[in-house]
């Protein structure tokens, strides 16, 4: 499974497939969302303002959004004044490049890394990999998918896809421990003996980052394990890559997200370890700090005043844990690190909508709208994901080829929208589809539809069209 | 009241009897019904497919039609999610203020049928009979766009003779979305056995709801699995008597 940057992946509707008709993949996920889906919903429950706190946390991020030019100025004044330095990069071919020259200024050819989507996005891993430096994964899961070559398939939980003895199994393996049984509390031990080695001789950490405070320029990273505590404040040098987005403006605003965020994400009231650090400090932790600050198409998305709300996400996950699609599909067949309902608008307006992957990704959806309904900071990700998919339309009308304009979705569309803009063509089109039926109906039923709409009846009957339309009743009884 | 009828392409063409049924609850509670024959479709499945383009002339001829309405009632949720939620956005995008002035004088008078009977007649027993056992699957664009809540089971509650089941995971979406279920058929699939499953297991013998789209869907499936069990729009067991 592992993925060449070069290619461009298939469609969602091509690989769903091959993950629905995985029914061990089904079970893990499905076992592993519903119940998160049930804590969030408790811990949520718990709060008499969680509304007002949604609401305050999309209008700090709405703010943020429409001054971000004036936050990102701040936030790199106060982390150099605090003793960090500051890199801009444009892209990730740009970030990736600016950490591997400080990885190699300091003479070394190892690292250790906090899980970081960010991170996973530039393929910083690769990036370091090939200019010789090794890059490790100290999150219990994100090793799991470092040692297994496998891609992530969750935000949060990126081996959700896997079980505790596919995870024995490697572990016995890649750790060499082989009389380790499937006990997490087993599994957990053999893989804190094979980090505790490298926190301790680590020259260099790389971290990505939940906030910056623009304010005092102070990152931040939640998590569970206390590994990113470690990454953070062990070695001697530490590296953060943040998306411009992720910036707060004050102190004060962690009220409301510090509330919002554990709750949505792992169901937790607070989380285990929150690590706070302002540049550096003599004689305690990282004696230098450098704060890669990336753009990688986020300007574009805040180009556009529909998809600029996309930017608010604190990558909490809930929609995913909720998307009755990421449920039984994964992570996987969204080709992207990030997936379910963030990732079905976000990757398409990071990436662009011009290959078959990205723009099939708003189509990824019944527009049911429980993402919307549990997003801490009230994305409205259906109405994204519609106006995404005008956008992918309109691609297609201007630039498609005979194949798109071909297509029977787009001559039924067309068909269509001029049927409905006439009441005598509309009663004709009535007509004509009840006559037009009759060589399918068998026994009073649709059972077996040609081509496009065969997807149909391939697990469902479609009930024939009556022959009294409601207005014919109506025009017979007036 | 003078309520006019949107009975939306879809009921019009495919599900007639919600349209009957629809009046003939109304009429029993003492409203005139008009309905007005110009009427075609909403718009929301070119706007939801991405043609939003070929939604704007749709939305022009429902506000056309309707404006003058005292009241414009519509048996189907989506529908009426479609104009609520999405049509100041269209008129946004054709760039039209005062299509978007008379979009927005108009969305308040228009109701979905069962918000309309509890919220803006304030009636939960409309005098119906049906003595079966039924299970209420609430539609995910009634629930999380027009927010009917309970509204709907509330008048299940005081239909005579009337047993209701309740469905296990209701708030699933049944996997239906318009164009989704053709795009990503097998998604959808997958989606709609887990929520025929939870119906079956419920032993009810009809399957309700306020959209006749999800119901055309989940029916289709429960005919092909030989369950028995049907499927009903919510006004057609209103409209049932003893
Ligand atoms: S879109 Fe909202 S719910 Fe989804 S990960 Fe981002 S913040 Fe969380």
């Amino acid at each position: 499974m592992k993925k060449n940057t070069t290619e461009i992946p298939p469609a969602f509707e091509e690989s769903a497939g091959k993950y629905l008709n995985n029914p061990q993949l089904r079970r893990n996920i499905g076992h592993a969302t519903r119940t998160i889906r049930g804590k969030r919903q408790v811990v949520a429950d718990e709060l008499d303002d969680w509304q007002q706190l949604r609401e305050a946390g999309r209008q700090i991020k709405q703010k943020v959004m429409a001054n971000l030019d004036h936050y990102l100025l701040q936030l790199e004044k106060s982390v150099e004044e605090a003793g960090g330095k500051v890199h801009w990069a444009a892209d990730g071919e740009d970030a990736n490049r600016i950490i591997t020259g400080l990885i190699k200024e300091k003479g070394v050819n190892e690292a250790i890394k906090v899980k970081s989507i960010t991170t996973d996005e530039i393929r910083l891993n690769k990036a370091l990999n090939d200019a010789g430096i090794t890059a490790l994964e100290t999150d219990l899961a994100e090793l799991i998918i470092q040692l297994a070559g496998d891609e992530p398939s969750h935000i949060l939980v990126p081996a959700i896809h896997k079980n505790r003895t596919e995870i024995m199994e490697l572990f016995r393996d890649k750790l060499g421990n082989k009389d380790l049984t499937d006990d997490p509390e087993q599994l957990a031990e053999a893989a804190r003996l094979f980090l505790r080695k490298k926190f301790l001789s680590a020259k260099v950490g790389i971290s990505g980052g939940n906030f910056a405070v623009a304010e005092t320029g102070t990152i931040v990273v939640v998590e569970s394990e206390g590994n990113g505590r470690m990454c953070t404040t062990l070695p001697d040098t530490l590296i953060s890559v943040l998306g411009i987005e992720k910036i707060i403006p004050t102190w004060r605003d962690f009220e409301v997200f510090m509330q919002l965020l554990p709750r949505s994400s792992t169901a937790e009231r607070m989380n285990p370890y929150n690590t706070f650090w302002t540049g550096v400090s003599e004689g305690d932790g990282p004696q230098e700090f450098h704060l890669v600050l990336l753009d990688n198409g986020r300007t574009k998305v805040l180009a556009d005043p529909e998809g600029r709300q996309t930017l608010h996400c604190i990558r909490c996950s809930a929609c995913l844990n909720v998307c009755p699609v990421y449920e039984r599909t994964g992570g996987h067949a969204y080709h992207s690190v990030y997936p379910g309902p963030i990732g079905a608008i976000l990757t398409p307006q990071l990436r662009g909508l011009y290959d078959k992957s990205a723009a099939s990704l708003p189509y990824a959806s019944s527009l049911c709208g429980a993402c919307y309904e549990v997003c801490p900071v009230k994305i409205n990700i259906p109405e994204v994901l519609v106006h995404l998919r005008g956008k992918v339309v309109d691609h297609k009308k201007k630039n498609g080829g005979i194949r798109d304009k071909l297509h029977p979705e787009h001559i039924a569309m067309k068909l269509m929208a001029r049927t409905f803009r006439s009441r005598s063509r509309y009663e004709r089109a009535q007509k004509m589809a009840r006559i037009g039926q009759k060589i399918f109906v068998r026994d009073g039923m649709i059972s077996k539809l040609p081509g496009h709409l065969s997807g149909w009846t391939s697990v469902r009957d479609l009930k024939p069209i009556p022959k009294q339309s409601f207005r014919d009743w109506w025009r017979a009884r007036s | 009241m003078k309520i006019s009828l949107f009975i939306t392409c879809f009921n019009d063409t495919w599900f007639p009897g919600t349209g009957k049924a629809t009046v003939e609850v109304l009429e029993r509670l003492g409203h005139t019904i008009s309905f007005p024959l110009e009427q075609t479709c909403c718009g929301q499945m070119h706007y939801n497919t991405g043609y939003q383009v070929e939604a704007i002339p749709l939305v022009r001829r429902f506000v056309e039609l309707f404006e003058d309405a005292e009241t414009v009632v519509v048996p189907s949720a989506s529908c009426v999610g479609m104009i609520h939620e999405y049509y100041p956005k269209v008129a946004k995008q054709a760039d039209d203020q005062q299509l978007l002035r008379r979009v927005e004088s108009l969305i308040p008078r228009v109701h979905e049928f069962s918000l309309f009977l509890t919220n803006v007649l304030e009636v939960e027993d409309v005098g119906a009979g049906y003595p079966h056992k039924v299970t209420y699957h609430p539609t995910c664009h009634s629930l999380r766009i027009l927010h009917v809540g309970d509204a709907p089971l509330r008048l299940l509650r005081n239909v005579a003779e009337l047993e209701l089941l309740e469905l296990p995971g209701a708030m699933e979406c049944c996997g239906f979305g318009g164009t989704f279920a053709i795009k990503n058929a097998e998604t959808s699939a997958a989606m709609l056995e887990d929520k025929v499953n939870r119906i079956t297991e419920t032993g009810a013998d009809t399957c309700v709801a306020a959209d006749n789209s999800c119901l055309m869907h989940i029916g289709g499936a429960l005919n092909r699995k030989n369950t028995g069990i049907r499927t009903m729009h919510l006004a057609e067991v209103l409209a049932s008597q003893k």
